[in-house]
């Protein structure tokens, strides 16, 4: 295969690294008050990516290192509309603070870049390559208001944390390169398969799914979650929230399911205990927060809880779930941030829940997206959240693993009644000092598009499940 | 009727009002009268439906069929003998409570107004849902306005009873939501009709979905020892709130048994009956008791629904014919007397804004109207022959007979409570001489409250002297249900006999 074959599959990544560079040179040519201009560059270049990622054919470049497939479009797709998303999310919350600077879209396309070869990477050097660009990104983000200190706290945690995790995934990639003797997830499929699984090999999967619970938060490697969640700006804590942990799950079913079909009894063991704890820790630590973002990271570790209760089916239902599961998670929690982006009172972000005190007075369209998505994350029907934990659900039960199904609904009326807590600070409560009113228009489509999704959803479902459905299918194939 | 969606229409014009007060939300006024308009509207349709009903089949009439989901998940509704009189008590209780809430809610109406016509759609899909994800989301859907209306028009415990509510009915309903994806998976479709006419489970696998359905019901019902949100819901929520919870959110859980337990899960509702009969037989006569001892007039009136709600699940689970229509009948007329104690409640709350029974007595000298009203609907929850309550009682009791004479023995003994507790309250509260300072000045009935109470008197008597158009709709589903039942039950047996003769299985 030559090497303009290879470009031509890997075409929607070209574009946003070319972008990437060229806006770096547009902006360090036209300084800081072109940021307007680079973020909505920057967002058509997503736009042009996901469109040539969506009507790309099914192909492999570079020996195989890299795959694009169903499963690779699907969690593209929602990666890219998360992107755009919190990149026009930034721009509003960058400019409203009078900070703006042109690196933010620019590096956000980079992470974004990062992302979407996450979701194709088929073997582990490029499934390495591809998590560090993303997440060193991310890092800088994370740090980005500079003069804050919670936000370079949060960036030097996440950081110090993320970097610990590269080094324990590092090591268990090389014990099973030193196991199998390939990094090829093909390959390593059929020597497993051969040879069986060996002692070292699964020191090799533990520590590669060790490192890879961290980026996912998944419990007991979610420390990191609150704090980067709480000190971050809000935006880029919506895009750590969704694009990073879609695309950060999509590499885990890949990395689990494709190189390792025949050391399912080891890995399931193992995400078993980690969607367990996770989905326990995600309910009942999010009780007794304060902080609205604190209490979304905890929500998340939840959620993953439930995503990876899907992959312990391993089954194609299983990966259909999660697929659903992440499309809905991502969708919705873009917009409970769009929301929480919009809580500002005399020009200063609250982030307080009691700062949402009698919402339903003061601003009720906003109080009513609030609650629909809230109802909707915990999984109330007729919202979208009751679709998703459905077909975790059907997956948990079409493995048998009743036990593990009962506990995911009985966390799952735990977390309800956090969620169901906002909802009475908004409704029942006396109006607090009401929040501004300009929230500026790309909150208020980011918010009424998650809205809408959350009510009509179950109306029509689409060709979403469809989708999923390809996408699994692919990935077991 | 043909091709014209009624049921569909009755489901969801509630919703679609809802929106368009939504239009006019500044205006409270106007938010009562769409809301009233549209509930009228929507009980004219419910009574359409009823004279279009066909009493002599046991099929499912007015449906409606639409791919929803795909892969065996439709949109699926339509009737029976069963569901079709719960849409008829939702249309005509609803009314009701917009009239009732008409002067005593005041802040917030447009928002009041939208979350019970928004319960009101939730509520009729629950009866008309043929497919069990849309029942499951109507069901657990209704959750939402009810939280709010408790949380947030309620009483000073408004938002502990709000949360008790939706905490108790979730934790049942999510093992019910596991319940029919396990089903889902072994049959392959959620439609309720198919389920129940070709469907079979093995038995071992009904025992753990009638448990799962059981959490569900039992909480909704509510039974004893899972009744203790019903109380505290009741009181801090406004008097509309409790008519309908009364009304029709605890006939969810008897409708939910005959529409599932008993047809799908057979063998398993034989196995359990003792079980039910037992915590039957203790919340007729435990909560009769608490219910004597109350001091609060709301308080009383959930137990004492929680009694009455006792009979219904004996008379259910009998598995005889006088049994399950005496529950449908017991849940019927304690729909609207229930509602109809809790609307006079409201009556002097509204004067008086106490609910203490103590705060009361020897309303008749200057409330004679409201006396008489009062003492129908206390007569009714008692139970007295030419009261609707009578019929329902009576049969279930002759049911029980039927199987267990103790059950039925214990079962009596709590109508005696009953009209214990009843009569006591009616005596504190109406009787005596009017000695306290703050009663001298207190008004009879308006003609709103008139137009409220006089329809459910005349309805209370009707139900009681003639009951023959409601038995006309309920019988022959209810005989189907029973031989289905029934055969469901010999077929679980028959394998071990076929297992003796070779070749005789399958």
């Amino acid at each position: 295969m030559n090497i303009q074959a290879d470009l031509i599959v890997v075409l929607p990544e070209l574009i946003l690294a070319v972008s990437a560079l060229a806006l770096l040179l547009v902006g360090a040519v036209l300084g800081d008050k072109s940021t307007g201009l680079i973020s909505i560059l920057c967002v058509v270049a997503i736009a042009v990516s996901a469109y040539f990622s969506m009507v790309g054919a099914d192909a492999t470049a570079f020996h195989g290192a890299l795959v694009v497939d169903s499963f690779a479009r699907f969690t593209k797709a929602v990666i890219l509309w998360s992107s755009v998303a919190c990149i026009l999310l930034a721009q509003n919350y960058f400019s409203t603070e009078k900070n703006a600077r042109f690196e933010l879209p620019v590096l956000m396309l980079l992470a974004t870049l990062g992302m979407s070869l996450m979701v194709s990477a088929a073997n582990f050097i490029a499934l390495y390559m591809a998590l560090e660009l993303q997440s060193l990104a991310l890092y800088v983000l994370a740090a980005f208001k500079r003069d804050s200190l919670r936000s370079s706290e949060a960036g030097l945690k996440y950081f110090v944390l993320g970097s610990l995790s590269s080094g324990m995934l590092l090591y268990g990639i090389s014990l099973i390169y030193g196991f199998t003797g390939t990094f090829d997830f093909a390959g390593i499929a059929s020597v497993v398969k051969g040879s069986g699984v060996t002692i070292g090999l699964v020191f090799g999967l533990v520590f590669m799914l060790a490192g890879l619970a961290f980026k996912i938060s998944a419990v007991p490697f979610h420390m990191w979650t609150p704090d980067v969640y709480e000190g971050a700006p809000t935006p880029i804590t919506a895009y750590l929230a969704t694009a990073s942990k879609v695309a950060s799950l999509a590499l885990v079913l890949r990395a689990v399911v494709v190189p390792f079909p025949g050391a399912i009894h080891q890995w399931q063991q193992i995400v078993i205990f980690i969607s367990v704890l996770s989905m326990a820790l995600g309910a009942f630590a999010a009780i007794g927060q304060t902080n609205i973002k604190r209490l979304m990271a905890y929500s998340s570790i939840g959620h993953m809880g439930y995503a990876l209760l899907g992959l312990a089916a391993g089954t194609a239902i299983g990966l259909r779930g999660v697929l659903f599961y992440l499309a809905f998670y991502s969708l919705t929690n873009i917009g409970v941030f769009a929301c929480i982006q919009a809580m500002r009172r005399d020009g200063q972000a609250a982030e307080n829940i009691s700062d949402l005190a009698g919402l339903a007075r003061t601003r009720p369209a906003l109080a009513f997206a609030f609650m629909a998505m809230m109802l909707s994350l915990s999984g109330l029907p007729p919202l979208a959240g009751i679709l998703a934990k459905a077909f975790i659900f059907i997956a948990a039960l079409d493995a048998h693993l009743y036990v593990l199904a009962a506990f995911g609904v009985l966390t799952s009326v735990v977390g309800a009644y956090y969620y169901l807590r906002i909802v009475k600070v908004m409704y029942f409560d006396e109006p607090a000092q009401p929040f501004d009113r300009d929230m500026g228009w790309s909150v208020g489509i980011i918010a009424t598009i998650a809205t809408a999704f959350s009510l009509l959803f179950v109306v029509n479902t689409g060709r979403l499940l469809e989708f999923a459905n390809t996408a699994a299918q692919s990935l077991l194939k | 009727m043909n091709g014209f969606p009624l049921l569909s229409v009755i489901t969801f014009l509630p919703l679609v009002a809802a929106l368009g007060i939504l239009a006019v939300r500044s205006n409270a006024n106007a938010a009562r009268w769409i809301a009233l308009g549209a509930t009228l509207v929507d009980f004219v349709l419910c009574l359409v439906l009823w004279s279009h009903f066909d009493g002599t089949t046991a099929a499912f009439q007015f449906v409606e069929r639409a791919n929803w989901l795909g892969n065996g998940i439709t949109y699926h509704m339509g009737v029976d003998g069963i569901s079709m009189l719960f849409i008829v008590l939702t249309g005509g209780l609803m009314p009701f409570c917009i009239l009732a809430s008409w002067k005593s809610i005041e802040t917030r109406v447009a928002e009041y107004m939208i979350a019970f016509l928004a319960l009101e759609t939730l509520m009729m899909g629950v009866f008309g849902a043929l497919d069990l994800f849309l029942f499951y989301l109507f069901f657990e859907g209704g959750l939402i306005p009810m939280f709010i209306i408790i949380g947030v028009w309620g009483g000073k415990r408004r938002v502990y009873a709000s949360y008790k509510f939706f905490l108790y009915t979730l934790l049942g309903s999510v093992l019910m939501l596991l319940a029919i994806l396990a089903m889902y998976l072994y049959t392959g479709t959620t439609d309720i009709e198919t389920i129940i006419n070709t469907a079979h489970f093995p038995v071992a696998m009904q025992w753990w979905l009638w448990l799962a359905f059981f959490a569900s019901f039992a909480v909704k019902m509510p039974m004893w020892p899972v009744h203790t949100w019903l109380p505290d819901a009741h009181v801090e929520a406004p008097t509309a709130g409790s008519v309908i919870l009364a009304g029709i959110l605890l006939k969810m859980g008897g409708y939910g048994f005959l529409r599932f337990s008993l047809p799908m899960f057979a063998s398993a509702s034989a196995t359990f009956a003792p079980m039910v009969f037992a915590l039957s037989i203790v919340a007729i006569i435990y909560t009769s008791l608490v219910a004597l001892a109350q001091e609060d007039m709301k308080k009383l009136i959930a137990y004492s629904s929680v009694a009455h709600m006792g009979f219904v699940t004996m008379g259910i689970f009998t598995l005889t014919h006088q049994g399950v229509e005496g529950g449908i009948y017991q849940m019927l007329s304690h729909g609207v007397v229930s509602g109809a104690l809790f609307l006079c409640v409201g009556v002097i709350y509204d004067r008086m804004h106490t609910r203490e029974i103590a705060a009361y007595g020897g309303l008749v000298n200057r409330m004679p109207l409201y006396a008489a009203c009062f003492m129908v609907f206390t007569l009714a929850n008692v139970g007295l022959p030419g009261t609707g309550g009578f019929v329902g009682e009576f049969l279930t009791m002759l049911g029980a007979f039927r199987v267990n004479t103790w059950v039925a023995i214990f079962a009596a003994t709590g109508t005696i409570l009953s009209a214990a507790y009843a009569l006591y309250l009616y005596r504190r509260i109406i009787y005596g001489a009017l000695v306290k300072p703050s009663l001298q000045t207190i008004m009879d009935l308006t003609p709103r409250e008139i137009a409220i109470l006089a329809p459910l008197v005349i309805i209370t008597i009707a139900m009681g002297v003639y009951p023959k158009p409601i038995f006309d709709v309920t019988s022959a589903s209810v005989a189907n249900l029973i031989q289905q039942n029934k055969a469901a039950i010999a077929l679980d047996r028959a394998p071990k006999l076929a297992a003796i003769v070779p070749g005789g299985a399958r």
